[in-house]
């Protein structure tokens, strides 16, 4: 341990807020990259959710997808 | 071998496999930064010269570092975009492309705040802030010609273009900074660690460095997902996925 | 708008060389700028005009003015360049001329060299050409105003044909002149450096001829590889919509 106490921690001789200041900007923006990222992925799910409830035919539309948005590569990809 | 490089750009064996390690990466990243900012901010020795402040190095450099290679890995996915036209490629670049831009801000940040108790001011126009200044410009032009772009596969294209010229030009763009900075500052105090660092100095800087590594790794996984639903939400396996309730 | 406005390139026969297609293309561009004097005179009064700026917003001081009149030249220069790219391939692009030039069965980047090319000669040589003149006006020294001139000349090409490939990327798209210069002006930072720093080195009586050697290979580098890039680019754009 290179403190002696916990307020000796926090201050850290006087360099204290700078330090804090970079943890805690890096927190709390690595934070909101995290949970915007987490909910945009839940929304697609929801998206595709209700997209799937909405229409019942499957296999004209999978084969449209699939080959839409793939050229020169003859090997399948799924 | 090319079988299995196509296997490689198929979005269901990629989202399968992502689904699967991706615990594993947040679990291992979450904990190797942790302890490595724990240890750095509490147990390693301060800095002879620069007293605690350096404490910010343990989070400065990491992200500096994950930053410039993010936008490596992103012009090796430029030239595959552009070379073989994997689906993958493209996703990986737009889901890494915001990632990078807020790990590059991190690092200009902490290196600005870092710059205050050691240099007396909160900019200094050193090589270093200047080069990861134009890095978050490349960033920023990487995501805006995306964002400007609405067909798809035309904005990847042109993205990839704009990554590997980015690319070409990053090695110009860090020597002509350097050059200009001993031109202007001939002599400044450089935020270089010595090179005889402790162990109990880099020991837990390479534990952060490696922790966020895995981190970006994650949140990569993630982003790829999401945007490969979103491509994807047309064919049958999304469908049966969904469905069947994984995800 | 009339007829014999725009003049359409000359059908070029298969057999026809790459050099005299590169020709043709550059010819029609300088004609067609001709006609459109405005279009020429624009970046050279903006020129001034940024230029005029600074002793204004910062300092008429001839010690100030000294130091900076450099940087404030190239920055003049680089933003005038700039404000040009727009239109380097724009108007072959709403006439769809430039659908024709893809089309042509020489390799498409020598013919974005020659409109490049042609470019460069419209705006970035007007500039260098009048630099003396601003140089004087923000008390330049003879010396000093010479090398400014000499890395203009070899930079401001460097410039227009990085600019290519951002007009090229950004063509068509709903504010292109703004996202033309976001993706651009990080790529120019080598060149102003290098610019900047080759007068200033001048200034102090320095040896010029390494720095001039290395601003001559940025040139030659761009002109072996930024061709390439804008012609991708400008196919990308074309198959978009």
């Amino acid at each position: 341990m290179a403190f002696d106490s916990f307020a000796s921690f926090i201050a850290m001789e006087g360099h204290g807020p700078y330090v804090w200041a970079c943890y805690g900007v890096f927190f709390l923006l690595m934070a909101v990259l995290v949970l915007w990222s987490l909910r945009s992925k839940r929304a697609a799910v929801e998206a595709c959710r209700r997209r799937f409830e909405t229409t019942s035919d499957t296999g004209r539309e999978a084969a449209t997808g699939a080959s839409a948005t793939f050229a020169r590569v003859n090997v399948s990809q799924d | 071998m090319w079988q299995w490089f196509h296997k490689l750009g198929s979005p269901k064996w990629f989202f399968g496999i992502a689904t699967r390690f991706m615990p594993w990466l947040l679990i291992l990243g979450l904990g190797l930064l942790a302890a490595g900012i724990v240890w750095g901010l509490a147990f390693a020795p301060k800095d002879y010269l620069q007293g605690n402040s350096y404490r910010i190095i343990f989070i400065h450099v990491p992200t500096a570092f994950i930053a410039q290679s993010a936008y490596i890995m992103m012009a090796v996915a430029a030239v595959v975009t552009l070379v073989w036209r994997m689906k993958l490629a493209d996703v990986f670049v737009k889901a890494v492309a915001p990632v990078g831009l807020v790990l590059t801000f991190l690092s200009l940040f902490t290196g600005a705040v870092w710059g205050k108790p050691t240099w007396g001011t909160w900019w200094i126009w050193d090589a270093r802030l200047t080069s990861m200044l134009i890095l978050l410009f490349l960033y920023g032009g990487v995501i805006a010609l995306d964002r400007a772009i609405n067909d798809e596969k035309s904005a990847a294209r042109a993205v990839a273009v704009l990554v590997l010229v980015g690319v070409v030009n990053i090695p110009i763009i860090k020597y002509s900074v350097e050059w200009w900075n001993t031109l202007h500052q001939p002599a400044t105090f450089k935020l270089t660690e010595k090179p005889s660092m402790p162990a109990e100095m880099w020991v837990p800087l390479v534990l952060s460095i490696l922790g966020l590594y895995l981190l970006f790794g994650w949140l990569a996984c993630l982003r790829m997902q999401t945007e490969i639903l979103q491509r994807e939400q047309r064919t049958k396996w999304v469908r049966e996925m969904i469905t069947a309730g994984r995800s | 708008m009339n007829a014999d406005a725009r003049p359409v390139i000359k059908p070029i026969r298969n057999g026809v060389g790459a050099f005299a297609a590169m020709k043709a293309v550059f010819a029609r561009d300088l004609k067609v700028a001709f006609r459109q004097k405005q279009d020429l005179l624009n970046p050279l009064l903006f020129f001034v005009m940024v230029v005029s700026l600074f002793p204004l917003g910062v300092s008429p001081e001839v010690s100030f003015l000294r130091e900076a009149g450099a940087g404030i030249l190239w920055v003049a220069a680089l933003l005038s360049v700039l404000l040009s790219l727009d239109h380097l391939f724009r108007h072959d692009f709403d006439d769809g001329t430039l659908e024709q030039l893809v089309l042509q069965p020489q390799p498409l980047f020598l013919l974005v060299l020659a409109k490049t090319l042609a470019h460069w000669m419209l705006t970035g040589l007007p500039l260098v050409l009048l630099t003396p003149v601003l140089g004087v006006m923000v008390h330049q020294e003879g010396n000093s105003i010479a090398v400014l001139c000499l890395t203009l000349l070899i930079g401001t090409p460097v410039l227009s044909l990085i600019g290519a490939i951002g007009a090229a990327l950004t063509l068509g798209l709903r504010s292109a002149g703004v996202l033309l210069s976001l993706l651009i002006i990080p790529l120019y930072i080598p060149v102003l450096i290098f610019g900047t720093g080759t007068v200033a080195a001048a200034a102090d009586g320095a040896s010029v001829g390494a720095y001039v050697a290395l601003m001559a290979a940025f040139l030659v580098l761009a002109v072996t590889l930024a061709p390439f890039a804008a012609a991708a680019a400008l196919r990308i754009s074309l198959s978009n919509g």
